[in-house]
């Protein structure tokens, strides 16, 4: 133990983050359990040497301004979410030492799903449950962890089993589960208690630190504010009474024989993700795509139709094309719930620049192919960007006057090819004609590579070819 | 005020205490009050009663403020009092184990050696 038990490191000094004149305290009320546990895991932190590359997630509840205190990397998350988004954090930055700091409310009501898939996919992250018998923050409704009997907010007469069933024992549910290394039940309860939730909690973050080991910590602690108690007395409760219901103790521990998980990630080289989707590049004639090389792109198309007009495979065509280029692209799909029929779109981007998110929201180009499609997305459309529309099939023209509009009679000229399905490819070809986004040649020789249905492939040329020259017309 | 019986120091932040008097019921020892006093917040904050403190450090661990507590485990340790130049006081410098040349002031709770900053 240290000589001088004081503040850790691991909290900040001054609560800067926390709004109004007093930035000394925490926001939890006198004799809070929160505080206690927070104080024990700062001071492992501490010892560990690993405040640096402690990422704490807060969750919603009384702890949900964890990261005004903590020293640490912060994430504060929506209600129940926090082992999903530790799951990513520990994913992408393996070496970080990531907690999960939830309630009862958080963890056991609204985020049950979340902790159970965590604890069973064994994510190496470290879960502090508080099981304090009910909601605090929101001023101590019923919990799944609130005893029978207990009277809230919400059970005024005292919950009952044939009402709200049993209180919820989530230590115990998550150690029936395989992949959880330590998970034990401990509680703030008197001075022995405290001490030995001590040596727990610096037990459950070693053994993230030295084995990306799952561990799951339940404390129970006191809400002397709900409770309606002294901080003495809901002390004494929660040793007393709520430890009576809920055990303690070790309720799974397989740190022994837990070999140390690697999160080393795994990098795909460009080459193996070539092959997983068929591409490949090396046919593609560097000197065709060479014009294209310095050319500045960054289009944010929408791509909306009804079922079976070929939405989705515009974008895949447009998308595979662009990769052809070297260009970057994400295809995101959406439709309803319908197999056939109904309505879908898709979001396609083409950038020069990495993509982070393959949402488009305000499209550069809209491509609508029916009706309720322009009157969906008409307005999402950039000043300044485009719209094509296939005027065989939708009776207005766009009311925008700051897009470029495009009417092409895509199913007709489809129906005269002899093939209605080829209307898609056909917008294709005047895409890439009116915007010069990519080479003809290189899309005609490629688009066998492409289409699955290779019977069809000399009708989604001669499609394309149709198009560009719609568009040539037009410029005439 | 220092006897032999003082075998450690307790230093309670009275701004940060919220007065739940969770340490005065847990000291084994039975030297920390609620005291009379209100602190800016409205709470009566505990107090030491000057003497008699083990250092055993179940005050810090049972008091949920992080800053509240502060526990000195060896009161030999402790050198003359001294002006700290921090906090401008006369408060009792205190060496700390690991680093003998290192003095910390029971007030502000920082070495003294080190660079001045504010005080809170
Ligand atoms: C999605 C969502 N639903 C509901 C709420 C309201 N809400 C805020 S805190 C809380 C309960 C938190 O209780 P618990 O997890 O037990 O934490 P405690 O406050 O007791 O520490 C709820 C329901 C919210 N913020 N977000
Ligand atoms: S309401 Fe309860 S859980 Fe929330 S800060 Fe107050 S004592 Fe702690
Ligand atoms: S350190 Fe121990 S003896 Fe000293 S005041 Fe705290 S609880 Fe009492």
């Amino acid at each position: 133990m240290n000589t001088i038990l004081k503040k850790s490191d691991s909290f900040y000094d001054v609560y800067e983050r926390r709004p109004g004149a007093d930035k000394l305290t925490t926001t939890y009320c006198p004799g809070c359990g929160h505080g206690v546990l927070h104080k024990l895991i700062a001071e492992a932190l501490d010892d560990f040497g690993v405040r640096e590359k402690t990422i704490f997630i807060s969750p919603v509840g009384c702890s949900v301004f964890a990261y005004y205190y903590f020293h640490t990397g912060n994430v504060q998350v929506a209600h129940g979410r926090a082992p999903a988004v530790a799951t990513g954090i520990k994913r992408a930055h393996p070496h970080s030492v990531v907690i999960s700091y939830q309630g009862d409310g958080d963890l056991a009501a609204i985020g049950t799903a979340e902790i159970m898939h965590a604890a069973n996919r064994g994510e190496g992250i470290t879960v502090f449950f508080v099981n304090n018998a009910i909601y605090g923050m929101t001023g101590g409704q019923m919990a799944p962890t609130t005893l029978i009997g207990q009277k809230t907010m919400t059970s005024p007469r005292g919950r009952t089993v044939n009402n709200e069933g049993f209180p919820i024992c989530m230590s115990e549910i998550i150690a029936t589960l395989k992949a959880p290394v330590f998970v034990e039940r401990v509680m703030i309860g008197d001075t022995k208690s405290t001490m030995h939730a001590r040596q727990t909690v610096r037990k459950a973050l070693k053994l993230q630190i030295e084995k990306n080991a799952f561990t799951f910590i339940e404390v129970l602690a006191a809400c002397p504010s709900n409770m309606k108690m002294t901080p003495s007395r809901s002390r004494q409760w929660v040793k007393e009474v709520l430890a009576d219901y809920f055990p303690l103790g070790v309720k799974k521990d397989v740190s022994g024989e837990f070999e140390r998980k690697d999160l080393s990630r795994m990098v795909v080289k460009n080459s193996e993700l070539h092959d997983a989707l068929n591409i490949e590049t090396a046919k593609v004639d560097s000197e065709k795509i060479a014009p294209y090389r310095e050319k500045i792109i960054n289009e944010e198309i929408k791509i909306a139709g009804f079922g079976g007009q070929g939405v989705l495979s515009l974008g895949t065509v447009l998308s595979e094309m662009s990769m052809r280029h070297n260009y970057e692209v994400s295809w995101l799909p959406s439709y309803g719930p319908e197999m056939r029929g109904g309505t879908a779109n898709c979001s396609v981007k083409i950038s020069k620049k990495k993509i982070g998110s393959p949402l488009v929201a305000n499209p550069t180009i809209l491509i609508a192919m029916n009706r309720p499609s322009l009157d969906k997305f008409e307005h999402d459309v950039i000043s300044g960007g485009l719209i094509i529309y296939d005027d065989s099939l939708i009776d207005r023209k766009p009311t925008r006057d700051d897009v470029d509009v495009i009417a092409i009679p895509a199913t007709k000229i489809a129906d005269e090819l002899g093939n209605t399905k080829a209307a898609n490819m056909i917008i294709v070809g005047a895409l890439i004609e009116y915007k010069n986004l990519m080479s003809q040649e290189v899309v005609l020789e490629s688009l066998g590579d492409v289409l699955k249905r290779k019977n069809l492939v000399e009708l989604n040329q001669k499609a394309i070819l149709r198009g560009a020259e719609f568009i040539k017309n037009l410029k005439k | 005020m220092v006897t032999s019986k003082s075998r450690g120091h307790v230093v309670i932040d009275t701004e940060e205490c919220k007065g739940c008097e969770l340490c005065v019921e847990a000291c084994p020892s039975s030297v920390l009050y609620s005291s009379d006093e209100f602190n800016t917040h409205g709470y009566h904050p505990a107090a030491y009663k000057g003497e008699g403190c083990t250092g055993c450090g179940i005050c810090f661990y049972t008091c949920p403020e992080p800053g509240a507590m502060t526990v000195y485990k060896r009161w030999d340790l402790m050198t003359d009092t001294a002006e700290c130049p921090r906090c401008g006081g006369e408060y009792k410098v205190f060496h700390t184990d690991e680093k003998p040349e290192v003095l910390v002031c029971t007030n502000c709770l920082k070495p003294i050696q080190e660079k001045v900053i504010p005080i809170r």
